[in-house]
């Protein structure tokens, strides 16, 4: 850790303690700008309809009513179906899970590959690569239809799968790369020496390195697959569309009543997987990228 | 030998006998998706179900169809189309010519739909001359709401001309009442534009200009006029009005922030779930002008492979013009039906003037299709005439601009 | 475990494992993006046709007004988008690293947003923007009548508003890129120059900043990524509007591609921004990747 605790013979007390004020209450404000809409969420979430018509949009809830979380979860219409977002939500974790598991695994050798195995044109094919990460995915929307119906699995979860997988290749294969950069090559020198061939040195030397690497992926991987709509809604069909479809026709109902509280606390429910994510594995986040994920 | 022979025989009567027992069977698109229109939608699941039908719901919300007409192309490019799709207007007629849309003329010519719906609607619905959609209801697009409280304070009455309207503004304004509830979207733009183009062009003009896009109407001095009246109109809405949903204006009329509206009959349903009377709490008419501006919505049968599902095809569109659905769902929905021979005893008063009205513009020739709701043009000529309209809207262009950049804007737009 | 192996594939090995990626990259990427230049150059309207037929679409697009505000907009959102958010990152970061007794706590909050979905984020954001409903209403409620805070119903501000909430996103995000950064950073260095009396903030600027050279590559990635990728925050936050003041080429061609059956029309924007982003984020690639070749 840097540590820059300043050297008291170079400041006075009195200006440590109002620079550290300031510090605090720049922190404030700052978590006070970042809280302020999940706070709106919350809140309009806990009101009922009457309140929200005629009360103001940033108020306390006058009566605290949890009635808007049943209905999302259980009896909220996303169609003839009014079953809430409880059956879309296992679709979502069929399809994250696997598309997280096999895109890490794939940028994790890719990332080897690039960092430690150093042939002509790598650096090349790298920078290839990593130009998938700026396709807007519109884009590749018509296309992608057409080949997936010629694969045969339009509309299925492991068309859904194929899909998140080949789009995260340009971004887990970033992260690992970087990370496994910081490995000095000496390594590899002295396990090939001792007669370790390309595979036995990944699986031995690499992957045990890399927890917080692939804790970072998981959780960048994680959260880009369990929110994207455009790819859920185009490549799905009844019965394997994701959470995120769910929650837009929930939302984004054309000419019926808004119902904002079930709106709220729908998009709270949907999100609470990757908040959830991201609060427990914060620590190991923040450790991963520490350890050279990226670092030249 | 003998033995194959009883196994081929017993499968093939096996695979028969399955066949038999699937019965017809749908997937339909569509974006109804709040608890009001589901309710609708799941009546004609009802009488699906009861004929033996199976019905796979593939709804998809959002932005008047955006998201579902994307969901729909990746669906036909993937070889995978689903089996009825809730499209309207020319759109129809689009896909039609892509060549994925199926043949329902058997089914239109058997119910007799030529006599039941009016000419203009039926028009819609067919595809070079064969049947390929079927249409729901109908929606009125050129409504003027008001609450009828504000109205009686202030001395006003219910506007027949775009000058009265002006001058009950005025007077609204100096009360301090916001005169028009207006929620800055760029459709709801479109819908006040051709709603004041209506009155101020009149029926045949408003058929060269978005049906026919003649050039010298779009920018004749009558649509110069049309933008003068929109840019009084921007005076008359309150400085909050950009981005604001529709049902949130509706609110404004409903607790007497606001006068009046200019919005479709689906804002009824708003007033009605909040317990106001047609009549008597608020109040509806035509907006100034002669004609009837409708916005019908369908549902457009695709071509698929499969007994099964042209089966299911078949007895959707059979269902969805039948007496009794076309009934409920409109009851629900706010709308009236568009087939002219139903029953109107259960519905409010409001749907009774529009039905009226229906006929009347339908003889009269005045019965028109909604340009900013999709029915009078394909989707690149009305997008082009919405920017123009919601750009002149959001800011300070002069009129004389803003019909020489629709003229331009159309052009480009093929 | 043993993995033996011939000496050829020993040697080919790692070509053959990458192959796989490099080669879906070549068609998932590549060649959709040739597909997209191909129906750049046709009239596709509602769905996709291969007769070539010049650059029409190309010159309907540049004279289109409405293309004209989404490709501005593009410059400035980006420009202040990534500008912004990095050196908001780079500040929380910095600000964190003083030993904050709530250092969890606090890192959780400014991170968050980044796992919530802008579907409905964007309606709080666009009711708290609101100057009736939201911050100017409960300001001038509390007494200080000449607050105004109408970006948002203003057609000249309303693409800041943009940027406030993409930063209030992915902020989060870069502070922990900065952050991992901030705490790699050798601590004997930070001695000796501490020993030899320098200020602590130049110790920043002069030593820990440019030694994260990496990771402003990785941040700039991330945010240019998400800055193209802007779709649902633009139709959440604003519908495009007030008219088409807050367009975006990303929106842009959604709109053509999907509601206006106009395909031709959207690969053409796709082509010119694809080209934007090309020649920005190429050169920058290559100095970045070429210097820490030579590391």
């Amino acid at each position: 850790m840097a540590d820059l605790s300043f050297d008291q013979t170079q400041q006075s007390k009195f200006g440590k303690t109002t620079l550290r004020i300031i510090l605090y209450v720049l922190l404030t404000l700052f978590a006070l700008y970042y809280l302020l809409p999940l706070f709106v969420m919350v809140t309009t979430s806990l009101k009922s309809l009457e309140e929200i018509r005629t009360g103001s949009l940033i108020a306390l809830p006058r009566e605290i009513t949890f009635d808007a979380w049943k209905i999302a979860w259980a009896s909220a219409c996303t169609g003839i179906q009014c079953e809430g977002l409880r059956p879309y939500f296992w679709n979502s974790v069929l399809l994250a899970v696997p598309a997280v598991l096999l895109s890490t695994l794939l940028g994790a050798l890719n990332g080897y590959v690039v960092a430690q195995w150093r042939f002509r044109g790598a650096n090349l094919i790298f920078s290839l690569m990593l130009f998938g990460c700026f396709i807007p995915f519109q884009v590749v929307l018509l296309p992608m239809a057409r080949l997936l119906g010629l694969m045969g699995i339009a509309g299925t979860i492991p068309g859904l799968i194929f899909v998140h997988v080949i789009y995260g290749i340009g971004f887990t294969t970033l992260f690992f790369r970087n990370y496994y950069v910081t490995i000095p090559s000496e390594l590899v020198k002295a396990a090939k020496v001792d007669g370790a061939n390309f595979l036995r040195i990944f699986w031995s030397i690499f992957l045990p390195l890399s927890i917080p690497i692939i804790v970072v992926t998981v959780i960048w991987q994680f959260t880009q697959i369990w929110n994207d709509f455009l790819f859920g809604v185009s490549f799905s069909q009844a019965g394997t569309q994701p959470v995120t479809v769910a929650l837009n026709n929930i939302v984004n109902s054309t000419t019926g009543v808004k119902e904002y509280n079930v709106d709220m606390a729908a998009a709270i429910i949907a999100a609470l997987p990757t908040l959830l994510v991201y609060v427990v594995a914060g620590k190991y986040f923040i450790r991963g990228l520490t350890a050279g994920s990226v670092k030249g | 030998m003998k033995f194959t022979a009883i196994a081929a025989i017993s499968s093939i009567a096996i695979t028969s006998a399955t066949s038999a027992i699937a019965g017809p069977e749908a997937e339909v698109l569509h974006w109804w998706t709040s608890g009001g229109e589901a309710k609708s939608v799941a009546v004609l699941q009802k009488e699906f179900a009861d004929n033996g039908g199976t019905w796979t719901d593939m709804p998809v919300a959002g932005g008047g169809g955006d998201a579902a007409m994307a969901a729909l192309r990746a669906r036909v490019l993937s070889g995978n189309a689903p089996t009825a799709v809730q499209l309207k207007g020319p759109a129809i007629q689009e896909w039609y010519e892509e060549g994925v849309l199926a043949d329902i003329s058997s089914v239109a010519e058997a119910q007799g739909w030529s006599a039941v719906l009016p000419a203009s609607i039926a028009g819609h619905m067919k595809c070079e001359g064969s049947w390929c959609a079927a249409p729901v209801n109908v929606h009125r697009v050129d409504w003027i709401w008001a609450n009828a409280s504000v109205l009686e304070a202030n001395g006003i009455n219910m506007p027949s001309t775009w000058d009265e309207f002006n001058a009950a503004a005025d007077k609204l304004q100096a009360a301090g009442i916001i005169p028009l509830a207006h929620g800055g979207q760029a459709w709801q733009d479109a819908t006040v534009f051709e709603a004041v183009a209506l009155g101020i062009l009149g029926a045949n003009g408003f058929h060269k200009a978005f049906v026919e896009l003649d050039e010298e109407t779009l920018t004749s001095d009558a649509m110069v006029a049309v933008f003068d009246q929109m840019r009084k109109m921007r005076g008359y809405v309150d400085p909050n009005f950009s981005g604001r949903d529709w049902n949130l204006a509706t609110a404004m009329v409903m607790n007497g922030e606001a006068a009046f509206q200019i919005m479709g009959d689906w804002a009824k349903g708003e007033f009605m779930a909040a317990g106001k009377v047609p009549g008597e709490d608020f109040l509806c008419l035509s907006t100034p002008g002669e004609g009837f501006l409708y916005n019908v919505d369908s549902f457009a049968m695709f071509a698929v492979d499969g007994e099964d599902k042209t089966e299911g095809q078949n007895l959707l569109a059979e269902l969805i013009v039948g007496q009794n659905f076309q009934k409920v769902f409109n009851l629900n929905k706010g709308s009236i039906p568009a087939r002219t021979d139903v029953a109107l005893d259960e519905f409010d008063s409001c749907a009774h003037i529009s039905a009226a009205d229906m006929s009347a513009s339908s003889l009269s020739g005045s019965l028109l299709p909604s340009y900013a709701h999709g029915m009078a043009l394909r989707g690149a000529q009305s997008g082009a005439i919405t920017d123009v309209v919601t750009a002149h809207f959001n800011s300070d262009m002069s009129s004389s601009e803003a019909v020489v950049q629709l003229a331009k804007a159309v052009a480009n737009s093929y | 475990m043993e993995f033996p192996m011939s000496e050829w594939l020993e040697n080919h090995l790692p070509k053959i494992v990458l192959a796989p990626s490099f080669i879906a990259v070549l068609v998932f990427v590549y060649g959709f993006i040739g597909w997209t230049a191909w129906v750049s150059l046709t009239r596709s309207k509602l769905l996709p046709k291969y007769e070539i037929k010049g650059f029409i679409q190309y010159e309907k697009l540049f004279a289109s007004p409405r293309w004209d505000t989404a490709f501005e907009n593009l410059f400035v959102f980006g420009a202040l988008f990534i500008i912004i958010a990095m050196v908001v990152g780079l500040l929380l970061a910095i600000m964190l690293d003083q030993q904050i007794r709530t250092e969890g706590l606090i890192r959780t909050i400014y991170l968050y947003p980044m796992a919530l979905s802008m579907i409905v984020t964007g309606t709080a954001w666009k009711w708290i923007l609101n100057p009736g409903l939201g911050l100017e209403a409960t300001i001038k409620g509390w007494g200080y009548n000449d607050f105004s805070f109408d970006w948002i119903v203003n057609s000249e501000m309303a693409i800041y508003t943009i940027v406030l909430a993409a930063v209030w996103q992915s902020s989060g995000f870069v502070m922990a890129l900065f952050l991992a950064g901030l705490r790699s950073v050798d601590g004997e260095i930070i001695k000796a120059a501490q020993v030899d009396g320098i200020p602590t903030w130049r110790i920043y600027t002069a030593i820990i900043i440019p030694s994260m050279a990496p990771i402003f590559l990785s941040a700039f990635i991330v945010l240019s990524h998400l800055a193209i990728k802007s779709f649902d925050l633009v139709i959440a936050l604003t519908g495009g509007g007030p008219g088409y003041s807050t367009d975006l080429p990303a929106t842009y061609m959604y709109a053509m591609a999907f509601s206006r059956g106009d395909i031709g029309q959207a690969a053409s924007s796709a082509m010119i921004m694809m080209l934007v982003v090309f020649t920005i984020v190429v050169p920058y690639l290559y100095s970045e990747l070429r210097t820490k070749n030579d590391g």
